[in-house]
């Protein structure tokens, strides 16, 4: 992959960013006979950015503003969804969506977003009452007034989707730099030099699909468009389920008087997730949970389902929107010859993700990039089958034709070692901790990675015959161990 | 590989090994011990440090010494042992479902079954220490893990929140390495592990203990790189204004040990919410007939010599049970934790004419100094029974010898508290 940096001849494009927006784009253009790189600077696809920490709701599309660019893309991605998780193997759990009214006074709220939803071209919204909403969610607050319920809406986990985008997309030839920052642009007559570090690209497209730091990219290639960005952060937290609280739809709040509304959700691996915040912030600083945040978004998810009980708290993170100051809507556009923008992708842009691809695509080829279509391009993924999910007979067999699947890693998520072997040799296999445990959910039960981390860390190791010194939780920098207290070799374990 | 066996104990640690043990010296043999880890011995493996014993041998071993005493005897005892097993499943039925990679996917069936899955470590999530979510951030156990049996430093400026034992023990391995440990934080205001271990892993190193205290914050974007910390009231609430960063690579959590109880669930059994572990009566017997559990799943303990005798003790009555000599039970009485008490183990006891004593094991929720223990009747304010403690603490497990007559004077329920 490093004499990717050497090559003579131009690329036709550079895609900044392997979270979804640049994963989805990424795999859009790998349907044509072109030579495409994604560089990251992150270790791995869908970790570098907000990909890694939202809601994971397909929205409907009643939230964004009639006539923006975010009410078409969200409605236009949502339905793109089914088909994509088909092809790429994705969970999807398309339950469809529910606001719920907590009293009678936020029914014009409903109403409201129900005119949007119809103006947006949403199917399917409708109200229901309070007897209805119960038999749809019992454990909703019992004195809750009605919902909006929107059968287009589901949940994914986000990281799967992005994983599973770049996946498909390196499977037909699209190339992957990771830990490669993009540090400068420079404009050439025919294109773009892309920098990085001491490296270059030199490309006739560029797409800047960098998330936050897309304002400085944008700034680097075209500086006389300057737009300003900045985080609006939200905090979520991670339960384990229980009968009790259970969710079958994403329960939304009407916003009120002490804050958003937050979402109460189950996600696709089974636990109920609840946030997010949204606060507003102008550093760069870490992406930190704090306990006021972590309360609020306790206190009001309590509001709509009583009964959550946070003692089986798993986790707790934060994600960080990409607003872009003074505009409310996604910011895609060819800013300068051959320069293309995918900035301000804040929610819904997971959702929105494979219509932003298409719509990339539309604009460069309006721009001048030739789609030939590649006629060697497969839209699925290699199926990603972990041993817990399947039947007895198979699992038999699997564990016949490599004892590997016989030994569990991660107790809480039914992994094994077998799992973790073929997730580190698929197509753009994992390479870190984070790598492995979202491509099999190894460390994300309550033990959260105490039990299989030091286990995980040995296979990597092995399998990508790296010392396990080297090896990290999300790239260089974040190495686990510090030194060796034995000689090489001699382990007990 | 035979599929029936009388008796099949769940884990080959301490609590697994003495249930065995017990069981063979109560006339049952045909046992089948199944363990996860490709070695019995359970936790204990890297416990590599001295402290275990003295109650059972009258002798200070280290963690592996001390297991190795009962897997001779296992050994020598003839017992079967599937290591590098899981169990999957278990069934009210007593099916268990296993998968090893040398023997795929296996089934049994069990006359009795014992519970000895230990437990699992509380994490920093669990907790909700809010902040970044940095590599470096591990439980005592998993770095305990890394250095006694992988031969790995996980890090070289440590903090350790929670004074556990494995955080107080973790704290002199860290700094017998070579590693900087500069402080050991507990929220309480008391420290929640042995008091030896204090003296002996602490103070002699002079590790700062910082009672009433808790990490507020965790630092770094890729690898830890500090926490903040600060003072709390009686309610646990962080003061503001007396915030202080502490920089630091590595933070150690020795917050609380949960007994690992999926399997159990699976299997119907009744959990106790301030346990974590089954519901048992004194022999030991879950809510689901003729599956026992005991050591760490149970209830969490701090001595090992203290898992080995409740094990012990639970597959005598597997044993007892499968024999067909438990004598039927003539009604059942409560036992309740009252004031000064989080909870007793075990939950009821069966009033048997033939029973002469019966072990209650307790947690105090407090530090208390010159206390007695006294076990009450259905409500009635005269003590049956009183036990008198120089020093009663929340990191010291307490255990009283009731004479079961007691129970037998007794309606409905007892009650245990402290005055
Ligand atoms: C709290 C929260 C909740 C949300 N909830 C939802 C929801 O429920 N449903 C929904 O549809 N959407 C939701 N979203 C929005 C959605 O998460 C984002 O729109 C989407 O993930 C954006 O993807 P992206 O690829 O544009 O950005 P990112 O995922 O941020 O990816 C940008 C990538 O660019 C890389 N990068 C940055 N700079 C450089 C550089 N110089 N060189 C190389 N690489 C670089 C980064 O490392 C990163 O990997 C939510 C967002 C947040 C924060
Ligand atoms: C870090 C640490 C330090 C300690 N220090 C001391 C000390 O200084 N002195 C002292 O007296 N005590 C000490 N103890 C306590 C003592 O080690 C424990 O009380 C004891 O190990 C508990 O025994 P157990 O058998 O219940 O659990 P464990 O030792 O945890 O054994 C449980 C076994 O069950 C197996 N298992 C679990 N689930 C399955 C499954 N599904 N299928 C198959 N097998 C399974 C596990 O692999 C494990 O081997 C310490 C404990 C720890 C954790």
């Amino acid at each position: 992959m490093s004499d990717m940096t050497q090559q003579r001849e131009s690329l036709d494009v550079v895609v900044i960013g392997a979270g979804v927006v640049g994963c989805a784009a990424a795999r859009e253009l790998s349907r044509y006979r072109l030579s495409v790189v994604v560089c990251e600077q992150g270790a791995e696809a869908g970790q570098g950015g907000a990909t890694k920490a939202n809601t994971g709701i397909i929205h409907a599309g009643y939230d964004p503003a009639p006539g923006t660019l975010m009410a078409r893309m969200n409605v236009r991605g949502n339905a793109l969804y089914t088909g994509l998780c088909q092809d790429l193997g994705v969970r999807l759990d398309r339950s469809g969506t529910l606001v719920v009214a907590l009293s009678q006074e936020d029914r014009p709220y409903l109403d409201a977003l129900l005119a949007r939803g119809r103006v947006n071209g949403v199917p399917g919204l409708c109200l229901v009452g309070h007897d209805e909403l119960m038999k749809l969610e019992p454990n909703v607050h019992r004195q809750a007034d009605s919902a909006l319920f929107a059968p287009t809406g589901g949940a994914v986990e986000p990281y799967e989707v992005a994983l599973a985008l770049a996946e498909n997309a390196a499977r037909n030839g699209v190339w992957f730099l990771f830990d490669r920052a993009v540090s400068g642009l420079e404009p050439l007559d025919d294109g773009w030099c892309v920098h990085l570090g001491t490296q270059e690209l030199r490309t006739r497209f560029v797409v800047n699909a960098a998330g936050l730091s897309a304002a400085k990219i944008s700034q680097a290639a075209v500086p006389e468009k300057h737009f300003h960005m900045h985080p609006r952060l939200g905090q979520y937290v991670l339960l384990e389920n229980r009968p009790e609280y259970d969710i079958r739809h994403p329960v939304f709040q009407v916003p009120g008087p002490t804050g958003k509304g937050v979402v109460v959700s189950r996600t696709p691996d089974g636990n109920i997730i609840v946030g997010p915040t949204a606060e507003d912030t102008d550093s760069d600083r870490d992406l930190a949970t704090t306990d006021a945040g972590l309360r609020s978004v306790l206190a009001q998810a309590h509001r709509s389902v009583p009964t959550l009980d946070e003692r089986l708290a798993i986790t707790e993170f934060c994600g960080a929107r990409a607003i872009i100051d003074e505009r409310d809507d996604f910011l895609i556009e060819e800013s300068a010859p051959g320069f293309f923008n995918a900035a301000g992708i804040k929610s819904p842009g997971l959702t929105a993700a494979p219509a932003i691809a298409e719509e990339l695509v539309r604009l460069m080829a309006n721009g001048g990039l030739e789609l030939v279509a590649n006629p060697a391009f497969i839209p699925t993924n290699e199926p990603a089958i972990l041993f817990r999910d399947c039947r007895t007979e198979e699992q038999v067999q699997m564990i016949h034709e490599n004892p590997a699947f016989g030994r569990i890693v991660c107790r809480c998520e039914t992994v094994t070692e077998g799992d973790v072997v073929r997730a580190i040799h698929r197509p753009l296999g994992a390479r870190t901790l984070d790598g492995v445990k979202f491509r099999t959910r190894a460390g994300m039960g309550r033990c959260q990675g105490g039990f299989c981390g030091p286990r995980v860390l040995e296979i990597l190791s092995r399998e990508l015959n790296v010392d396990p010194l080297l090896i990290t939780k999300c790239g260089p920098g974040s190495e686990i161990l510090a030194t060796r207290l034995r000689p090489e070799g001699d382990s007990c374990a | 590989m035979k599929s029936d066996y009388d008796l099949i104990i769940i884990g080959g640690g301490p609590a697994g090994l003495a249930a065995a043990v017990g069981a063979v010296e109560n006339g049952v043999h045909d046992i089948l011990i199944i363990e996860r880890e490709r070695f019995l011995g359970g936790i204990l493996n890297q416990c590599i440090h001295t402290g275990f014993g003295l109650r059972e041998f009258g002798e200070e071993l280290t963690g592996p010494e001390y297991a190795q005493r009962f897997e001779d005897r296992v050994l020598q005892a003839g017992i079967s042992c599937l290591v590098d097993a899981m169990v999957l499943d278990v069934t009210r039925d007593k099916h268990v479902v296993v998968i090893s990679p040398v023997h795929g996917r296996l089934e049994f069936t069990a006359r009795a079954i014992v519970l000895a899955m230990g437990c699992r470590e509380r994490t920093r999530g669990a907790l909700m220490v809010a902040g970044t979510r940095p590599a470096g951030v591990m439980t005592a156990g998993t770095a305990q893990r890394l250095m006694n049996l992988e031969g790995y430093l996980p890090g070289q400026n440590i903090v350790i929140l929670g004074s556990g034992d494995i955080g107080l023990i973790m704290a002199r391995r860290f700094t017998l390495e070579g590693a900087n440990v500069s402080a050991v934080l507990e929220v309480m205001p008391y420290s929640t592990g042995l008091t030896r271990n204090v003296v002996q892993c602490l103070n002699d190193y002079g590790i700062p203990l910082m009672l009433s205290h808790t990490v507020t914050s965790v630092h770094g974007a890729k690898r830890v790189s500090g926490v903040t910390v600060s003072e709390v009231d009686i309610g646990r609430n962080p003061l503001p204004g007396t915030e202080q960063d502490i920089a630091c690579d590595t933070l150690i959590t020795s917050v609380g040990l949960i007994p690992e109880n999926e399997l159990s669930r699976r299997a119907g059994v009744e959990l106790d919410l301030a346990t974590g572990g089954a519901i048992v009566n004194q022999r030991l017997e879950t809510s689901v007939p003729g599956v026992f559990a005991c050591g760490n799943v149970l209830q969490v303990h701090d001595l090992v010599d203290n898992v080995s005798e409740e094990a012990r003790h639970a597959g005598a009555n597997a044993a007892d049970l499968i024999a067909g000599r438990l004598a039927p039970k003539q009604r059942t009485i409560r036992v309740i934790p009252g004031r000064g008490i989080r909870y007793v183990v075990p939950q009821y006891v069966d009033v048997h004419e033939a029973d002469e004593h019966t072990v209650l094991s307790m947690r105090p929720d407090d530090v208390f100094r010159q206390a007695t223990v006294e076990v009450v009747a259905d409500g009635r304010d005269v003590p049956l029974a009183r036990f008198r403690r120089r020093h009663l603490t929340p990191g010291e497990m307490v255990t009283v010898n009731v004479d079961s007559a007691v129970f037998r004077t007794c309606a409905q329920y007892v009650s245990v508290r402290v005055v």
